[in-house]
Formats: C-alpha cells, structure tokens, sequence
C-alpha cells in the first residue's frame, strides 16, 4: 500500500489539479451546454425544459443561420489559402540565406504580436467602401495608383464581403506559416537536394520529388493551425464591422448576439455546432499524431 | 513505445531548442539576376506588411480634421499629441488592470503546465498519451462551445467579473498549450541525469524540484511570452466576462474605436498604445517568441 502510493501519489498530486480543471471547463462545460442546447431556455429567467433537436433544426431552417455558415467556409478558404500561398513564398524566398534575413523575418512576423482588436481598427480604415473623391485607405490607394477599377466595397459587399475580412487575416498570420515553412526547408537535408542534383534533375523535379513531399507535413499542420484559428474568428469582425453587420455573420457573432438577447438555448446550439465544424478538422488531426507518436 | 519522445504534435519539436530556422552555413546566393529580383520582392513585401503600421502611426498624430479616411497615406499635416493625450486618459485605466490580469495569469498555467509537462514527459503510465490528447484538445476547441455554462459556473463559484475572473480563465485554458510546451521541452532532458537522481534516492517530487526546475528556465520563458500575449490580446473572454469599467485594453480600445465619435486619431494612438506591450516583448525576446510559435509545429 505504503509503495503503492509512493509510486503512483506524487505524479497524481502534480498532475490532480489540471486533470480536474480540464475535466470541468472543458468536458463539463462541453456536456452542460450540451444539455442547454436541448432545452427551450429562451430567456434568462426560465430553467428550460427538454425539447430534443428543436433548436438545431431551427438554426439549419434559419435563412441567417445558413448565410453565416456558408460565410465562415468562405473566409476559412480565402484565410487559409492565402496565408499558405504567401507564407510559403516568403519562407521560399529566404530559404536559401539573403543578407539582412533576421530584418526580414521579423518584419513579416510582426503583425501576430498584435490583437486583431488593435489591426482592426486601421483596416477599418484601409478598407473604407468609399470610392472616387471620397475614396479613403485601400481604394484611395488603388485610384492614385492608377488601377480605380481595383476598388471596391470590401466588407459591405453583400455576397463576398467576409472574404474582404479575410485580408487582414491574411496579413496577420503569414509571417506565421512562414516560419513553419522555413523550419521546414531547413529541416531537408542538403544530402537529398544533393543526390537529387546528381541524377540530373531538373529544379522543377527536384522540387515536386524531394522538396514539396519533404515539407507536406509542415502544409498539414500549417492547414489545420491556421484552419481551426480561422472557424473561430470572431474578434477581427467585431473590430471591422461590428456585431450587427450582416453581410460579415459568421456563427460566432450570432452567438454572441443570441446571448446578449438571453437566448441561452439558441446561443448553446450554435456553440456546440461550431465546435462539430472544428472537432471535424481536429480530431483525425490529434488521432493521426496520437498514433505518430505511439508508433515511434 | 518508447519512454520518451518529442510529439509531432501542432504545436511540439523541442520548442526552445536552438532557432529552427537559423540559416545553413553554406549558402548557395545564386547569379546576380535572380538574386536581385529576389531582394526586390522581398522588400516590396516587406513594404506591404508596414503599411498599416505606417498609417497607424501617421493618423495618430493628426488633428480633427486631418485625420479622415480620404487622407488616410498623407503625413500629418501638423504633428500634434491631442489624439495620444485622448487615448491615454481612456486607456491608461485598462492598461493597469491587464496588466494585473496577464502576470498573475501567465505565471499561474506555466506552474501548472511545468507540473504537468514533467509528469506527461517522465512518468509513463499506461494511457498517458491519451491523457495527453485529452488535455490538448481543449486547446483547440472554439470557447464558444463552452460560454454558456461556463458563465453560469463562474457566477456560481462567485467568481467577480473583470480581472478576477479573466484571470481564472487565462489560467485554466491555457493549461493545454503550457502543458505540451512543456512536455515536449521535459521529454528532450537526458535519461541519465533523472536516472542519477533516482539512484541518490530523490523521489518524483525532490526530482522534479532539484533537478528539473533548475534547468527549466527557457521553457519557462517561451511558455511566459506565449501567454502573456494571448492574454493581453483576448477580447472573446474578456467581452463575456468584463466591461469597459473592470475590463482589459482590448475592451477599452474597442469601445473607443467603435463609438459614435469616430476619433479616428485617439483610436490609432490607442491600437499602437494597446500593442506596445506586446510589440516589446516581441522586439525585446523576439527569439523567444519565435520559439513559442514553432511549439505548435515542427517535428522534435
């Protein structure tokens, strides 16, 4: 007994109060909003009672509902596209070593110390929907550059304004997967570009045999990074265009909106749904390192 | 299975080992034309990721009517500080509490991510990789899936809004991340040096407090960084549970900026006043705060 809890107490006792924690905010909490999302608790006052799936079929006949959903894949597909396609350039062109790469990297690094809450309030302003005389920030900058066409109505466009909102983002985040990508180019062993070399290949070869499969996994982990920050945006919204700016719902601004209405029950299912779209992404992602890790 | 390992995990490799991405020594510059062309690009990038910084900056020291969208890449036309002195006075009050928040928060979840780290990484129990998973799970989930309740439970526990219940909640669910960090950093300690420990006769406890702690001081510093920055730049707890009167900056620059005035100069001194915090750590242990972002990523 007494060795029983020499071996087995003091791990316990470091490991106890975060293992609770966990287990109540996270997994409690999960179930009890779970549970919230099943009941007609509608206003702040009632308790609720059981109403089965009521409220999820709402949400999925809800015109809005649907709008911001469709809206939310749309900017995680611009967002993740883009911070992919520029990090990976960045990371490209320093890979090979420039004079002044430290200026560099630290400059297209800079914007993730920064809350979107903070860049927010300037690209509000860059992407100011005034056009011609009034034109101010991004569209100003495209009529004095002489391409006025490129102006637009960015986020108030009201089909593709979310993905005006994605912009910001993009700026945001690039400098990040740009240094996972260029830890992943330094991560390839010069031997493999070497060999590769030496049997003649092309540098176009080289890179679609050698280099691209060596750094898909950094791409993996890059998609899925990026990807679940993405299905959670939230602040950089309600920076730009505030809460109530249709053409900019997403999931998570019509939950905060149902909460401040005290529609617990509304507010909990679209909580539990977004945490579906993202667990979607997640999961194989944790499961397939789970096994990685297992297998070593 | 092996006993220890570094995790392959989004955010694992040995985080605070030396720079991944340091430069090759060899170096292969290519010929004069492409090399050019190369620079070019990269300052041209470079330019573009400064210009709203540049905006930020110019605007913030405009007066009244200078300061509008229409004139948003001029210089100012007479530098003035009225836009600072407006900033300050909202936002001063809201630095002192976030400050408040963000170093108690910060150096609680690296205490118990240390503790967790060292446990995960040294004591092999069966089931302790699934554990692992299930605390770094909670890492990715949107907050959202879990507010309702959980302002409920906070009310409970009669936690009181504002800085004490941030606090609690920066703690608690950055539990995940300081634990893989640390994890990761624990699993790359040589064998030999626990197993000496072992042999003298130090328990896990004496263990982990002599010999483990004492040459945990870089994880301890990304880890720090890591979340004293995304504490500082929450708004999503901080809009829930706290107002413009007991909340952080982010609230306070929010409300400024969205407001019916739209005091366009006061509200970028205070995004620049907001971010100057972070911005230094950033310049100040910018290493450091590359070491914490490749936690998430690059194999051990």
């Amino acid at each position: 007994m007494l060795r029983k809890w020499r071996s087995w107490g003091p791990p316990v006792l470091l490991i106890l109060p975060s293992l609770t924690l966990v287990g109540v905010f996270v997994y409690g909490l999960i179930g009890a909003n779970l549970k919230t999302s099943f009941t007609d608790q509608h206003t702040r006052a009632t308790e609720g009672s059981f109403v089965g799936f009521e409220n999820y079929t709402a949400l999925f006949g809800d015109e809005t509902f649907r709008f911001a959903l469709r809206n939310l894949l749309l900017y995680t597909g611009a967002f993740v596209l883009g911070t992919l396609l520029i990090g990976f350039v960045w990371a490209w062109l320093l890979e090979k070593g420039v004079k002044g790469e430290g200026f560099f990297r630290a400059v297209y690094l800079f914007p993730m110390a920064v809350s979107f809450i903070a860049s927010g309030v300037v690209w509000r302003w860059l992407l100011n929907n005034a056009e011609g005389e009034r034109a101010g920030g991004l569209n100003r900058f495209f009529d004095q550059m002489g391409v006025g066409f490129l102006q637009n109505e960015w986020w108030t466009h009201p089909r593709w304004g979310i993905v005006a909102i994605a912009i910001p983002a993009i700026w945001q985040l690039s400098g990040y997967v740009m240094a996972l990508f260029l830890a992943g180019f330094r991560g390839i062993p010069l031997e493999l570009r070497e060999a590769g070399r030496v049997d003649g290949a092309s540098e176009w070869q080289l890179y679609r045999h050698v280099i691209f499969p060596q750094l898909s996994p950094v791409a993996l982990s890059a998609i899925v990074i990026v990807g679940h920050m993405s299905l959670k945006v939230f602040d950089l919204i309600m920076a730009i265009a505030g809460q109530t700016n249709y053409t900019t719902q997403v999931p998570a601004t019509q939950m905060w909106i149902e909460f401040t209405r005290g529609d617990y029950a509304k507010s909990a299912a679209i909580g539990t749904v977004l945490l579906l779209i993202v667990a979607v992404l997640i999961i194989p992602y944790l499961v397939y390192t789970y096994r990685q890790e297992r297998s070593r | 299975m092996t006993t220890t390992s570094a995790t392959p995990l989004p955010v694992g490799g040995a985080a605070t080992a030396a720079d991944p991405m340091a430069p090759r020594p060899r170096r292969d510059r290519g010929s004069i034309a492409p090399r050019t062309i190369r620079y070019l690009l990269l300052v041209v990038f470079a330019v573009f990721v400064l210009m709203p910084a540049y905006v930020l900056f110019v605007t913030s020291f405009k007066g009244l009517g200078d300061a509008t969208p229409t004139r948003a890449w001029y210089l100012p036309q007479s530098w003035e500080t009225a836009g600072w002195e407006r900033a300050w006075e909202v936002l001063s009050p809201a630095l002192v509490r976030t400050f408040s928040m963000v170093i108690p928060a910060s150096i609680i979840s690296a205490v118990l991510g240390s503790m967790n780290g060292f446990v995960l990484a040294r004591w092999r129990f069966r089931g302790a990789d699934i554990v692992f998973t299930l605390i770094l799970f909670g890492m990715f989930i949107p907050y959202q899936a879990v507010m309702i309740p959980l302002v409920t439970l906070m009310q409970d526990l009669g936690v009181p809004s504002g800085v004490p219940s941030l606090i609690v909640l920066h703690v608690v669910y950055g539990i995940p991340i300081t634990t893989l960090i640390f994890r990761n950093y624990y699993a790359s300690v040589p064998d030999e040096l626990i197993e000496a420990a072992r042999v003298d006769g130090a328990g896990m406890l004496r263990t982990y407090a002599s010999i483990i702690l004492p040459i945990s001081a870089p994880a301890f510093v990304v880890v720090l960084i890591w979340q004293f920055t995304s504490a500082w730049n929450d708004y999503l707890f901080a809009l829930f549970f706290s107002n413009s009167r007991n909340g952080p900056v982010t609230i306070s620059l929010n409300f400024l900026a969205s407001g019916q005035l739209q005091d366009y100069s006061a509200s970028m001194a205070g995004a620049l006043i907001a971010s100057l915090p972070t911005l230094v750590v950033y310049i100040i242990l910018g290493r450091w705060f590359i070491g914490g972002l490749m936690a998430g990523s690059v194999k051990g």
